[in-house]
């Protein structure tokens, strides 16, 4: 059956996602068949799925790639002139291709293939900040940065004398205080780094905005994009950002394989990061000249199946609609976020409107570990913790929050258990 | 609902969690230490007042789950009165038990944390405010976390 139910011409082949994502109602119910991880039960529960923002569950035709791949076409890539080198090469530079249309980047060379977000944003701190940080410049980020974007910096901070600074949080609505933008980029900063979506807050930074603020001073600017370039359409021009990065297993691709989108200008004068083959045009004893980007940024054999995989995933997100799974994201948060503040002795954290699909809350008296565990035993997976922005919990006067978080293939029904689920661990903890 | 986890979240345990016993700082305390568990946040600080070799008082201020919570608070009430020797047996046999499911004798009522071992992740939990009281026995103001123990 398809998932577009005014479509029903699509095939089931290819998943419930396989129709053209350009009209039609989503039956986001079937599209949860395309994910075959998701029916099951978990201590006798039927599984609720709310980490997605720590990483997305896999859908059949993104399996389904991984294995062709492996089972017809692996080979080593850019060496060989046999056919599945060939093969294997082509399908490595699809992706990338892919992976530029994805972020509307101008070319596929400006896209770099990484493990992750946070490798890309090492890359970039390393690369670019060694090149063009010294002692008195400012980075600038902000008070919700994910560690992954704000231990690179200050690593690279203490290399070069360079100092970080952060934009504050505005503490009643957990967005960021516009009012201060301007006089923070009229320091002496040199590159201002933001997250696009907040893992733990769910508050949409407007991105393309202080892009336009930092770019008018000659900042460099880039963006996390960690938990939006899978939720939303995400144009890289649009933005205006120099460098933007995300992760492949968090958009429904594979685990490893993340990607760093810069600017060509920028990527060409940028150093190697690390050194090794395939990124190198020729190596001499004592010297060495390299690839341009973004072959030069990629040293070794390179994981090739989760561009492959990634691939798949980027056109299954794309026959959806990012425009529509945006949309669900936000109902949905908003949903819980209705239902939850309902509560007796919930406390919930984030933008009172216009959040994504993250919901952090805190029960009054009942710890957020103990809150997991008693939600897994429901067969709800939600996540407990710091969520790797411990600063920020710092400066929310928290240590840890539970955190529920959303993809399309999540359900009203499913949010309702929640809170049902949360009545009952409320009763439990009962003084 | 939650039936499976009545052997971890026992009665008594529950109680000690919503009503913490000895939760007060020591003005004067002999020793005190910090025990820390980076995953989960949890945070506490142990004082200790000892008169010659025995444990006079012991109280616990911080925040944590409900398992390091009541861990603590049980901790206060057992360690009163004993030798730091006493003390310091009495966390290699709750340490034996939340691994491994073995109670052994002269725990008390700390048996109560027997099925702790049945839930790996919460072991650190339950074991957090004895790390503390060794630390604050052997080396006192020091801050312990529960990632460079290895449980
Ligand atoms: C906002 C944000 N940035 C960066 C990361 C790091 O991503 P990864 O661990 O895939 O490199 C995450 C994921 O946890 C995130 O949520």
């Amino acid at each position: 059956m398809s998932a577009i139910v005014n479509n029903p011409a699509s095939s089931t082949r290819r998943g419930a996602a396989s129709s053209s994502s350009t009209a039609g109602e989503v039956n986001w119910a079937e599209l949860r068949k395309d994910f075959p991880i998701l029916d099951q039960k978990i201590h006798g529960k039927p599984l609720i799925y709310f980490d997605n923002a720590a990483t997305s569950q896999k859908p059949q035709a993104v399996l389904d790639a991984l294995r062709h791949y492996y089972e017809r076409d692996n080979a080593n890539v850019h060496r060989g002139i046999h056919e599945l080198s060939n093969r294997a090469t082509a399908a490595y530079e699809a992706a990338r291709a892919r992976t530029a249309q994805f972020i509307h980047a101008r070319s596929p060379e400006e896209i770099v293939f990484t493990r992750g977000t946070t490798e890309a944003i090492n890359l970039v701190a390393h690369s670019w900040g060694m090149a063009n940080l010294k002692s008195g410049d400012v980075i600038l980020l902000t008070e919700m940065e994910h560690h992954s974007n704000l231990v690179p910096w200050q690593l690279i901070a203490q290399r070069t004398g360079a100092r970080v600074v952060y934009v504050p949080l505005r503490s009643d609505e957990n967005v960021l205080d516009l009012d201060r933008i301007d006089a923070l980029l009229a320091g002496n900063v040199k590159f201002f780094s933001m997250v696009h979506i907040s893992n733990s807050l769910g508050t949409v930074n407007p991105v393309a905005d202080l892009c336009a603020r930092a770019r008018k001073r000659g900042i460099v600017t880039l963006v996390d994009g960690a938990q939006s370039a899978g939720h939303m359409p995400v144009d890289v021009q649009a933005i205006g950002c120099d460098f933007f990065a995300f992760s492949g297993h968090k958009i429904c691709g594979p685990t490893g394989i993340g990607v760093l989108y810069g600017r060509q200008d920028l990527l060409d004068a940028m150093p190697p990061y690390q050194g090794g083959g395939e990124m190198i045009l020729s190596v001499a004893y004592d010297h060495t000249e390299f690839k341009k980007a973004p072959h030069r940024f990629e040293a070794g054999t390179p994981d090739i199946s989760g561009p492959v995989g990634l691939h798949a995933a980027m056109d299954y997100l794309d026959r959806i609609g990012r425009d529509r799974i945006w949309k669900h994201d936000q109902e949905l948060a908003a949903y819980a976020q209705e239902r939850l503040s309902a509560l007796n002795g919930v406390r919930l954290f984030g933008p009172k409107t216009g959040r994504a699909g993250v919901v952090s809350f805190l029960l009054k008296d009942v710890h957020a570990h103990d809150v997991v565990m008693l939600a897994d035993q429901a067969g709800i997976a939600l996540r407990g913790g710091h969520h790797c922005t411990q600063p920020l919990m710092h400066k929310l006067g928290v240590e840890s929050t539970a955190r529920a978080s959303f993809y399309f293939y999540n359900t009203r029904e499913e949010v309702d258990r929640l809170v049902e689920v949360i009545r009952e661990i409320q009763k439990f903890f009962a003084v | 609902m939650f039936d499976d986890l009545s052997d971890l979240y026992q009665q008594v345990i529950l109680d000690h969690c919503k009503k913490p016993r000895n939760f007060h700082e020591i003005p004067g305390a002999t020793c005190s230490a910090h025990g820390h568990n980076p995953l989960c946040g949890d945070n506490l600080k142990l004082f200790l007042t000892i008169d010659g070799d025995r444990i006079q008082d012991a109280a616990f201020v911080g925040s944590g789950c409900c398992i390091s919570k009541a861990s603590a608070s049980l901790l206060t009430e057992s360690v009163k009165g004993r030798t730091r020797e006493e003390a310091r047996q009495t966390f290699d046999k709750v340490r034996e038990m939340v691994t491994t499911g073995k109670v052994q004798d002269g725990v008390g009522k700390l048996a109560v944390f027997a099925g702790v071992y049945r839930f790996p992740a919460r072991v650190k939990c339950a074991i957090l405010a004895w790390h503390a009281l060794v630390a604050a026995l052997e080396d006192p103001g020091k801050s312990v976390t529960t990632e460079d123990e290895q449980t």
